[in-house]
C-alpha cells in the first residue's frame, strides 16, 4: 500500500477534526478525497505530509510510519498545501533551487529544468514568483511538489481559483502524473474528482461517509429516487402534480419550471406527459437528472 | 539546515535588509565614534573604542530586531512554513539556520569597524598605543551580545505572525536582558542575592569580556542564553501544531 490510515484522529482543543478514519490507497490510484470545508481533509493531509502529528491511530506511507519517520516519508512525498504559500519574492529557479538544496538534489539543474518543463513553467520561468498569475503559482506549487521526483503526490485542492483553462490544464498534469504515482487529491469540485480520479473518498464532519469507485458511488442513486427538470408551456397547479400516485417532491424552479421527483418505479416521463395532456398544456423541455456524484456528495454529506 | 541559511542570507542581501543594517549601523557608530562633539575619540584624546562598545549595544537592540522581527513571523503569516514543515527539515533545522543567518549579519555589520580599531592604532602615541587585549575581548563580547540578541528576536518571531509586534517584544526582551537585571540590582531589592540578579544579565558579562579576559563563565553564559531562547523558540514552533 502506498497510503495506509487506521483509526487516524486529530483533536484541536476539544473538537474532533478528523475522528477515527481509515482507509488505504495502492500504488498508482488517484484517489479524490472529497467533503465540504471543514470536513477534515486538510487535516488528514497535513498529518500524512508529516506536517502536524495526530493525536491517535497509525498513518504510514510507502511502509514506512509517518511519526516515526517522518524525514524518510518526506524524501518520497510531494505536498501541495491549499493556499499554495510562496516566497513572492523569489524567482522561480531560485524558489526551485532551494528546494533542491533541501533535498540535496544531485543533478539540480536537470532536475529544475524537466519540473520547469512539465509543469509549462517554460515561458515564465525567468519571472518573479509574485508577477506571476495564480494558474502560474499553482503550477510552481506544483514544481516544488515535483521536485524530488516523489513516489506519492499529496495535493490539496490543486486547482482552487484556477480559471476554467488552468483547471484544465492542470487536471491534465495531474492525470499524466498519476501514470506513475500515487495521488491523494482534496477538492470540494465534483467534476474534478470525475475527469480525474478512479476512486472517491468522501469525508464530513470528521468521518468518512463512502468509500469506493467513482462508477458505484454514482450507482447508489440509480436505486432511489429519480429527479427529473421539466419545463411546461404554461404554469401548472403544484398541487395537482403533487397528488399524482409515484411523485415525492415537486420545487417550483420558475413558474413553469420545475423539479420533480418519483419514487423508485415509477414511469416518470409517462406520467409527466399524461399530467400535461390533463392539464390541457405541452412539454416543452425535459431533462432527468443524471446521478452525478454532486448528488451523491449532497445526499451523504447533509446527513451525517 | 545549510539550504535555510542559504536562503536567508540570499533574502536579506536582495532584500537590502543586509545593506540597511549594515550602513546605519556603521553610520550611527561612526557619528558617535568619531563626529558627534560629546565624547568623540578626537576629542577625548583617549587611543581606545569604549565609545564604540558602549553605543553598539544600544543600536543593536534597534537593527536586530529589525533583522530577526520576519524571520519566522513571515513564514507563519505567509503560510510558507508549512511548505518548509513538509520538507525533510526538521524545526531545529530551520531555526539553525535562520540563527545563523541572523549572526552571520550581525557578524558582517562588526567587520567593517575594524577599521577604526586600525585608525586608532595607527593615531595612538606612540603608534599602536591601545590596549589590544581589552580591544579583541569587546569585539568577543559584542559578537556574543549580538548572537544572544539574535536568539532573543528569532524567539519573538516565533511568538507572533505580525513583524511589529515582533519587532517590539524583541526589542523590550534584549532591552530587558541587558540592562533590566542591572537596573534591578541596583535598586537593591534582593539583599544578598542583588549579585546573582545583576549576573543574569548580558551587560555585567559584556563588560566582564570587554577587560579582555575570556572567561568561561562568561561563555557558559552566553552559550546559555542563546541555547534558552532557541530552546523557547523551538517549543513555540512544536506547539503550533498541537
Amino acid at each position: 500500500m502506498s497510503i495506509e490510515i487506521k483509526n487516524l484522529t486529530k483533536v484541536y482543543g476539544t473538537q474532533k477534526a478528523i475522528d477515527s478514519i481509515s482507509f488505504s490507497i495502492s500504488s498508482g490510484e488517484i484517489v479524490g478525497f472529497l467533503g465540504p470545508n471543514g470536513a477534515g481533509k486538510s487535516t488528514t493531509m497535513k498529518i500524512l505530509s508529516g506536517y502536524i502529528p495526530q493525536t491517535s491511530g497509525n498513518a504510514s506511507i510507502l511502509g514506512m510510519d509517518v511519526a516515526k519517520e517522518p524525514l524518510k516519508i518526506k524524501e518520497r512525498v510531494g505536498y501541495l498545501p491549499e493556499l499554495n504559500p510562496l516566497y513572492n519574492e523569489m524567482y522561480i529557479k531560485e524558489y526551485l533551487q532551494f528546494n533542491a538544496d533541501i533535498y540535496k538534489i544531485k543533478n539540480a539543474k536537470e532536475a529544475i529544468e524537466h519540473v520547469i518543463e512539465i509543469t509549462g513553467l517554460t515561458l515564465e520561468r525567468k519571472k518573479k514568483i509574485g508577477q506571476l498569475s495564480k494558474g502560474y503559482k499553482q503550477r510552481v506549487g506544483l514544481a516544488q511538489a515535483l521536485l524530488n521526483n516523489p513516489d506519492v503526490l499529496i495535493l490539496d485542492e490543486p486547482t482552487s481559483g484556477l480559471d476554467p483553462n488552468q483547471m484544465t490544464e492542470i487536471r491534465k498534469l495531474i492525470v499524466e502524473l498519476g501514470k506513475n504515482k500515487t495521488i491523494l487529491l482534496s477538492t470540494h469540485i465534483m467534476q474534478e474528482v470525475e475527469a480525474m480520479c478512479s476512486r472517491v473518498i468522501i469525508i464530513n464532519k470528521g468521518k468518512i461517509v463512502a468509500d469506493d469507485q467513482v462508477g458505484n458511488i454514482k450507482n447508489r442513486l440509480k436505486n432511489t429516487a429519480k429527479t427529473t427538470r421539466v419545463r411546461f408551456r404554461d404554469t401548472i397547479e403544484v398541487t395537482k402534480l403533487k397528488e399524482q400516485s409515484g411523485i415525492k417532491a415537486v420545487v417550483a424552479i420558475e413558474s413553469n419550471v420545475y423539479e420533480v421527483t418519483a419514487s423508485n418505479g415509477t414511469d416518470l416521463a409517462e406520467l409527466l406527459f399524461k399530467f400535461a395532456i390533463a392539464s390541457n398544456t405541452i412539454i416543452t423541455e425535459q431533462i432527468e437528472l443524471s446521478e452525478s456524484l454532486e448528488n451523491v456528495f449532497h445526499q451523504l454529506t447533509k446527513n451525517v | 539546515m545549510y539550504s535555510i541559511f542559504k536562503k536567508e542570507i540570499r533574502s536579506f542581501l536582495s532584500s537590502l535588509i543586509a545593506y540597511v543594517v549594515i550602513i546605519v549601523f556603521l553610520l550611527l557608530n561612526g557619528l558617535f565614534t568619531w563626529v558627534f562633539a560629546d565624547g568623540n575619540v578626537l576629542t577625548l584624546g583617549f587611543a581606545n573604542l569604549d565609545v564604540l562598545f558602549y553605543m553598539a549595544p544600544w543600536i543593536f537592540i534597534f537593527l536586530i530586531s529589525a533583522i530577526t522581527m520576519r524571520a519566522i513571523s513571515e513564514e507563519i503569516k505567509q503560510g510558507t512554513y508549512e511548505i518548509l514543515g513538509t520538507k525533510p527539515l526538521t524545526d531545529l533545522n530551520i531555526i539553525l539556520g535562520k540563527y545563523f543567518a541572523a549572526v552571520v549579519l550581525v557578524f558582517f555589520a562588526i567587520v567593517p569597524t575594524f577599521i577604526y580599531f586600525y585608525s586608532i592604532y595607527q593615531l595612538g602615541l606612540p603608534k599602536g598605543n591601545i590596549d589590544v587585549g581589552a580591544t579583541w575581548g569587546s569585539y568577543i563580547g559584542l559578537i556574543l551580545l549580538g548572537a544572544c540578541y539574535a536568539a532573543i528576536g528569532l524567539f519573538a518571531s516565533a511568538i507572533t505572525p505580525n513583524q511589529i509586534v515582533a519587532f517590539i517584544f524583541s526589542m523590550v526582551l534584549c532591552f530587558f536582558f541587558y540592562v533590566g537585571f542591572q537596573q534591578l540590582s541596583n535598586l537593591n531589592l534582593f539583599g544578598s542575592k542583588d549579585s546573582i540578579v545583576q549576573a543574569l544579565g548580558i551587560q555585567y558579562h559584556y563588560d566582564s569580556i570587554s577587560r579582555g579576559v575570556i572567561d568561561t563563565r562568561d561563555l557558559v553564559y552566553f552559550g546559555s542564553l542563546i541555547t534558552f531562547f532557541l530552546g523557547l523558540t523551538y517549543l513555540t514552533l512544536d506547539s503550533r501544531k498541537w
